[in-house]
């Protein structure tokens, strides 16, 4: 078995919660839609952020040097990482040269996938979460479960005892109100003692040299006014022309995610302040690559709204850590595999191929054609397990060969009637989740020799 | 800042990204589709946690501001025409003694009727530009006549690259992290009241 189904296996044995995670997660769909359908525009607006970014990508390199050009005379410090390694290292550097001990971060996709905590913390430096979300797992030793919604596989129970064993909250204390103001003034501490602050970045603006960050807790603002150096990490997809396309892009952008009109901040860094360094680091860990791959470009359109995974019939059963990777879900699938296609050869087979991610997605990605072509490229480069390999040549074998073919139906037909056990068992994995067809007496090729070509003539 | 990294990644770009592109798309307009931008403001604000007051004057504020806060011991603000005492943000030098604000009191550049946004850069801080997000509650005083329909028509007003630091702000600091049950007042203000003014 795959390492998604085992661990969605493992997800599925309290059946109330998986429907609990199933309902939280279409709620946020059905809030995503009714934000959505209030604006008469939303299409255009979804085809006017394809094509922006379509068209950025096609001059990634122009913009970049429009932007680096720009930045810098703003006086942002620019570096360039080529994978994972290096941008940890350039964080470690900027934080070592300035004596820097005490980081808060907040959310940023592009360091999960670089696991730059663990790495800092391998060298010495304590990083504190501040999202809400993201601080609840951090506690947990958990990773993130969904890229917008870090903490949605737990209920407020669990954030209780995590809250009670760190922050000293009453025993049995579930009320979010109480374990969100403890959550408030425990970071508010780690906010004003900070010596440096970690953030990743929305949008970043050629023209003005400039980048966006949304929160809707104002973490990221916290930290970066407050420490003497703020540290931006982003991946080198997500630079879009001008200032003016940001009035797409932010009414999509949360209206995918959680339904709401915009982020409660969007914040424009365009200079450090006075006596702030500011850095930015670009990644490139694996973009360029899929740059190239005209298949799968399209992924790198994406805004990190979350919006495919709450629709996802799959991820909603399965849970986001089912998906081993930094960013799960439908988008997920079509990343991870070009980071690390043998780790990730299991997630394009982790989807029911039904489109409704391609149907939300706010810059209009062809998610569930991407996850097709992945498998086809997966099962090529040899990277199925045996069991699955097996499976697809033996049907291939027998769809080729129409002899044989029909010679299985009669079998598979008979079985069916004379020996239902055969295939209603617990070895059949089909049999797990639904009862077997009663089979026909015959089949339609049978059928169609008897009666068809005879009811045509008359 | 020059490194073999750099020339490397924007090399495989140059070898990588498609050989052409769609035209990029300009002047991008919505007709507007609100009778009343302040009415729909104001409603846009109420679903997202804050409140709209329609104020004729600044006499009407400062007077609201007392009944509202009776107890703020520290208000930031640098509001020539508000009388009610604060302290200027510009006179503070350690943005750190902002953590005590109980409210901070800011002017709004532009409001955007369809979204609650309110354009905000750092010549309205005093400098600080953690201001708006570390007093406890935030109020902001914006003119009925800067609001616009949407985004689109806000950048087309706004110079968002005129300053260092500006953003967009759209009620108070929120999160619904836990079993996403909205809670208000994460680490931001935990209350926003804007004032229509005029």
């Amino acid at each position: 078995m795959s390492k998604h189904a085992q661990a969605a296996d493992i997800f599925n044995l309290d059946e109330a919660r998986v429907d609990w995670h199933d309902e939280s997660l279409w709620f946020m769909r059905q809030k995503r839609d009714k934000a959505a359908w209030s604006l008469p525009e939303w299409e255009a607006l979804r085809n006017l952020a394809s094509t922006i970014k379509d068209h950025s990508l096609a001059h990634l390199d122009d913009y970049w040097l429009v932007f680096e050009k720009k930045a810098e005379a703003n006086g942002i410090q620019i570096h360039w990482a080529a994978d994972a390694q290096e941008h940890n290292q350039i964080v470690l550097d900027i934080l070592r040269q300035n004596d820097l001990h005490r980081i808060v971060k907040s959310k940023s996709m592009l360091t999960e996938e670089c696991h730059l905590n663990p790495f800092l913390e391998k060298n010495g430096i304590e990083v504190i979460d501040t999202d809400l979300g993201e601080r609840i797992v951090q506690m947990r030793d958990e990773p993130p479960s969904h890229i917008v919604m870090p903490a949605i596989h737990l209920k407020r129970e669990d954030v209780g005892i995590t809250f009670h064993q760190h922050l000293g909250t009453d025993e049995g204390a579930t009320d979010p109100q109480y374990l969100t103001e403890a959550a408030r003034q425990h970071l508010r501490e780690k906010f004003i003692q900070a010596e440096a602050a970690i953030t990743g970045v929305n949008f970043a603006i050629a023209e003005t040299g400039g980048f966006v960050v949304c929160t809707n807790e104002g973490n990221a603002d916290m930290g970066a006014h407050l420490a003497k150096i703020h540290i931006a990490c982003m991946g080198l997809e997500k630079i879009i022309p001008k200032m003016a396309h940001l009035g797409v892009f932010l009414r999509l952008l949360a209206r995918s995610a959680t339904g709401q009109p915009i982020t409660t901040y969007s914040s424009h860094f365009h200079a450090p302040r006075e006596g702030q360094q500011m850095h930015l680091v670009i990644v490139d860990n694996g973009r360029t690559t899929q740059l190239g791959r005209a298949d799968f470009r399209n992924s790198l359109k994406c805004i990190r709204c979350g919006a495919c995974f709450n629709t996802c019939p799959v991820y909603r059963r399965s849970g986001g850590h089912s998906y081993h990777t930094a960013v799960g879900g439908p988008i997920g699938i079509i990343l991870a595999p070009n980071i690390d296609m043998k780790a990730n050869a299991d997630l394009p087979f982790a989807s029911t191929l039904c489109g409704s991610c391609t149907n939300v997605c706010p810059v209009k990605i062809d998610i569930h054609d991407q996850i097709w072509k992945w498998r086809q490229v997966v099962v090529a480069e040899g990277y199925v397990e045996t069991g699955k390999k097996k499976g697809i040549q033996l049907m291939n074998y027998v769809l080729s060969h129409p002899k044989v073919y029909r010679l299985m139906g009669k079998i598979g037909r008979r079985v069916l009637r004379l020996a239902p056990f055969l295939a209603n068992n617990g070895l059949n994995p089909w049999y797990k989740h639904r009862e077997m067809p009663t089979a026909p007496a015959e089949s339609f090729r049978e059928w169609y020799l008897k009666n068809g070509a005879h009811g045509i003539k008359k | 800042m020059e490194s073999k990294s750099r020339l490397q990644i924007l090399e495989k770009i140059r070898q990588n990204r498609p050989s052409e592109g769609p035209a990029l798309p300009e002047n991008i307009h919505f007709e507007p589709n609100f009778d009343d931008l302040a009415l729909k403001f104001a409603d846009t604000l109420g679903l997202i946690g804050g409140t709209a007051v329609f104020a004729p004057d600044f006499a009407f504020i400062a007077e609201d501001l007392r009944l509202v806060f009776p107890g703020a011991q520290q208000i930031v603000h640098g509001i020539a025409a508000l009388s009610l005492v604060g302290i200027h943000p510009e006179t503070i030098t350690d943005p750190h003694d902002l953590a005590l604000a109980d409210l901070a009191i800011l002017p709004g550049q532009l409001g955007v009727a369809e979204s609650a946004a309110i354009w905000l850069d750092e010549t309205n801080f005093g400098g600080h530009r953690v201001l708006p997000f570390i007093a406890q509650h935030l109020a902001i005083v914006l003119e009925r006549k800067n609001l616009v329909h949407n985004l689109h028509a806000a950048y087309a007003q706004v110079n968002a690259a005129a300053t260092g630091f500006g953003l967009w702000l759209a009620g108070p600091s929120k999160t619904a992290d836990i079993e996403q049950a909205m809670v208000i007042g994460a680490h931001g203000a935990r209350s926003l009241r804007v004032y229509l003014l005029g």
